[in-house]
């Protein structure tokens, strides 16, 4: 099992530095640059424009630039948004713990309800239930998050009055992060009434974030528990007599849950693209919105550091997840 | 008797414990992150509402709600005669804000003021290049750097800025965000402590509001500033509550997490002002939309060409589809609340026969044309592929074919400087300083061809004119001057003037003493909130 981990760490290395050079890469293709955007419809002259360039490093061959990125990387040194001038790290560091606090809570909810309807759905196969279940899944998979964050708001917060628009906590509540996760902070800071603020501030953002992977998770349980119910094996615990419960739960499910973890470890990569939209919508202070500000300001450092960053992030997932396999399916650590 | 004295206990207690934790708050739903928090930085709106305008003043302040300028920092001032020194006597007893991070030891003087401009130009003051790439975006587009010959103590509430030429907007200019004034103890003591990139995250002036903290893309908390040398404010604390998505802002409004929000959705207005607890504020903008044709390529060097173009085009229409309403056609090239605006000037009639008669007379036929549309929406147009389309349907009419190109903005703006542009290019402008120089000389002024001048046009007759009134002191000669100006541009028909659009607030009508501005700034020193 060691040298299975050790063999994957050893290919996250070239990924890395493959990403790092995409990232880098990617948002100097882009036309413009932050100087001048910065200015946006006030002309700045050439050459001041070409001093400023000069003093961000940003006139020099790519080439150097990039290196001179991979050593700080190496340092730990993910550079200073060109925009806020503060430190990357620091501002990544601030804003990614609400991210994971939404997309953790987005996806216990929708492995919470997608494997049970999933389940549901397989063993009660071509009934109305299994037809109701799948159709739901459907529309939940095709519903444009925009849209429907806006529905949910306008109806939960507008005309109900029952969860709060947008942000992360009442505004009444003051206290210095400790561990960036609002739950954790709100229980910390003793202040009477935050805990119970900060969970109806994540309702809405959790919901429109879990739809499209309960969605995906239940489609791909119901049709793997399709595939472990018509197998030998299962017959076979029938026909010995054990209970239905005793079959699906134990023997069946069990096996049908390899394709599915695959599929809930898949779905952080989604989570992370859903949690750029729902965090526009609800005001939510995390990465997403933090990368796309930056990408439309040109800020460099910014967009080649939360790249990496994220990429980091899903690459340490999958590892996990390919770990998790290894221990439910005992010939992949082979 | 004993119980209902222990509940009146009871009661009081919980009602001082709730007015601690939630004083007299305004809550401001503001449309975007700061990007940070020295406004010399930075050019962005949202920047100067969370730096300059809560927490900084300056040497002369605009007018709530309007443009003129009034005394701020400096009590008074006088120009000399040949208008090229400057010298403002400081305002006496002006605390600086007390806050967790800094206790000033002194009240404002002079020092103060010269530390806060010389930072910007002197290349070798140690705060010009306390951050990576600080282009002093504003005070370098003012033309500081060559205008200001030096700044100088008189006393300590005396300072003397002597210019190299008269310059008639330069009290303007100290009006505007980038001119504010900051402690040069503060400065002081943060570059002893080797921490000077913080003058960018923990502000500290004499404003009305002193910044307490920031949780960035969520909240900005202020509270009033105690010493403020014009008296405390009405309201305890003011919050900033960043939310990027105008019909979210609209619902926080409605559901009453917020006081105001600015720049809501044109098509969510009328549902905003159906709402019985809000009032939609409305102020005309400092703005103009135009189509400037690129008047050094043939046939559009020709003015009578130009001028068929603009008869060809429906511009009511225009603000009809595109703003439902809510602009006004513009026929000069600075808007009507601005000073010197020249209602006489008569706009080039919508007249398409007349156009399609005035094109053959000129010698065009088959003409074939493009026109750029920006990708943004901007305040002072909201799509301009709409109005584009809208010309291209106009102008076919005439028999102008029109081709509608488009780039991304960064390019956009990039391309449609060039001198040798193919085609009419749309873009706008917001003022700084309600100076009419800052859009005359500005966006048409010869200088600025293959920069801001995007119909790369340079008149002689016209710049001279602008030349003339910005060295003249004199606001009545001044007007004269710009209103023979606006003439001569319509003559010459650079560009086709599209629109001046008209910008809404909608504000709980709890709040009172809020004022728009036609700066497009929002201030809250004066704002208080019914209980």
């Amino acid at each position: 099992m060691l040298r299975f981990i050790f063999g994957r760490l050893l290919v996250l290395i070239p990924t890395f530095i493959g990403v790092s050079i995409i990232a880098f890469a990617f948002i100097r293709m882009l036309p413009g640059d932050p100087v001048m955007l910065m200015s946006g419809e006030r002309v700045m002259a050439p050459e001041r424009h070409a001093q400023i360039m000069a003093e961000l490093g940003l006139d020099r061959p790519m080439y150097i630039q990039y290196f001179d990125y991979l050593v700080g990387l190496l340092q730990g040194d993910f550079g200073k948004s060109i925009i806020s001038k503060r430190s990357v790290l620091t501002d990544f560091l601030t804003l990614f713990p609400a991210t994971v606090e939404l997309s953790f809570c987005a996806i216990v909810l929708a492995v919470a309800l997608g494997i049970p309807a999933g389940v549901l759905a397989a063993v009660k196969r071509g009934t109305w239930l299994d037809q109701t279940i799948m159709g739901t899944a459907l529309i939940g998979y095709s519903m444009p998050i925009f849209w429907w964050g806006l529905l949910l708001i306008i109806f939960f917060s507008g005309y109900l009055g029952w969860t709060p628009v947008s942000g992360r906590i009442s505004l009444m509540y003051f206290f210095k992060p400790v561990t960036g996760f609002m739950l954790i902070d709100s229980l910390l800071s003793g202040q009477p009434g935050a805990f119970k603020s900060a969970v109806t501030y994540l309702i809405l953002p959790t919901i429109v974030l879990a739809t499209i992977p309960l969605a995906v998770i239940a489609r791909q349980t119901r049709s793997a528990m399709l595939e472990v119910l018509g197998e030998d094996y299962v017959r076979t615990a029938r026909s010995k007599g054990l209970s239905p419960f005793r079959v699906v739960g134990l023997h069946a499910l069990r096996n049908a849950m390899i394709p599915v973890i695959t599929t809930i470890g898949l779905q952080v990569g989604v989570l992370l693209a859903g949690a750029i939209l729902t965090e526009s919508i609800f005001s939510w202070p995390g990465i997403g919105k933090w990368m796309v500000d930056s990408v439309f300001k040109r800020d460099y450092a910014v967009v080649q550091g939360g790249l990496l960053l994220i990429a980091a992030v899903i690459m340490i997932v999958n590892l996990v997840v390919d770990v998790l396999y290894g221990l439910v399916n005992p010939r992949i650590r082979r | 008797m004993k119980k209902l004295s222990m509940l009146v206990a009871a009661t009081a207690l919980t009602t001082l414990m709730a007015g601690a934790a939630w004083s007299k708050t305004l809550v401001y739903c503001a449309e975007a992150s700061p990007e940070g928090f020295d406004p010399g930085l930075y050019t962005g709106g949202q920047t100067f509402d969370a730096s300059s305008r809560t927490v900084y003043n300056r040497l002369v302040e605009f007018k709530h709600g309007g443009t003129e300028i009034e005394p701020g920092l400096a009590e008074s001032w006088e120009i000399s005669a040949d208008g090229k020194e400057y010298t403002f006597k400081l305002r006496k007893g002006v605390k600086f804000q007390t806050t967790d991070f800094f206790t000033p030891t002194r009240e404002l003087n002079a020092d103060d003021v010269i530390y806060s401009f010389e930072r910007q130009y002197k290349a070798d003051n140690p705060w010009n290049k306390y951050v990576a790439g600080a282009s002093w975006e504003y005070l370098t587009g003012m033309g500081f750097p060559e205008l200001i010959k030096s700044i100088d103590k008189v006393d300590d509430h005396t300072v003397k800025f002597v210019l190299n030429r008269p310059e008639a907007p330069f009290l303007a200019n100290l009006g505007m965000d980038f001119a504010s004034i900051l402690s040069k103890e503060y400065a002081d003591k943060l570059k002893a402590d080797g921490q000077m990139e913080l003058l960018n995250q923990q502000p500290l002036g004499t404003g009305p509001f002193s910044f307490v903290a920031y949780q960035p893309d969520a909240v900005i908390r202020y509270k009033a500033n105690p010493d403020y040398w014009n008296g405390k404010q009405k309201i305890d604390d003011l919050v900033f509550a960043i939310t990027t998505d105008a019909a979210v802002r609209a619902q926080k409004l409605k559901a009453g997490e917020c006081h105001i929000m600015p720049y809501p959705n044109a098509a969510d207005v009328a549902e905003l002002k159906k709402d019985p607890n809000l009032t939609v504020l409305e102020q005309e903008g400092l703005n103009v939309a135009y189509l400037a044709y690129n008047t050094t390529q043939a046939p559009f060097d020709k003015p009578e060409v130009r001028k068929a173009l603009n008869m060809a085009v429906n511009k009511q229409a225009i603000v009809d589809a595109v703003f439902q309403g809510a602009a006004k056609v513009a026929k000069n090239p600075i808007p009507p609340i601005m000073w010197s605006y020249n209602d006489a000037v008569q706009d080039d009639k919508y007249d398409p026969e007349a156009a399609k008669k005035m094109l053959k007379d000129a010698g065009v036929s088959g003409l074939k044309m493009k026109i750029w549309a920006m990708p943004v929406s901007r305040p002072y147009m909201l799509n301009a592929r709409r109005a584009a389309e809208l010309m291209q349907a106009d102008l076919a009419k005439v028999g102008v074919e029109v081709e509608i190109v488009s780039y991304e903005w960064a390019e956009y703006l990039k391309l449609s400087k060039d001198k040798n542009r193919d085609g009419a290019a749309m873009l706008g402008w917001t003022g700084d300083n309600g100076d009419p120089d800052n859009f005359l000389d500005t966006l048409l002024g010869c200088e600025a061809v293959g920069g801001n001048n995007r119909a790369q046009w340079c008149n002689k007759e016209f710049d001279a004119l602008v030349k003339k009134a910005k060295t003249t002191s004199d606001i009545a000669e001044r007007t004269k001057l710009y209103e023979e100006a606006q003439v001569v541009f319509k003559r010459e028909a650079p560009w086709m003037t599209i629109d001046h659009s008209v910008g809404f607030t909608p504000i709980s009508k709890k709040v009172t003493g809020f004022k728009m501005d036609p700066l497009g700034i929002h201030r809250f020193d004066g704002v208080d909130i019914a209980e």
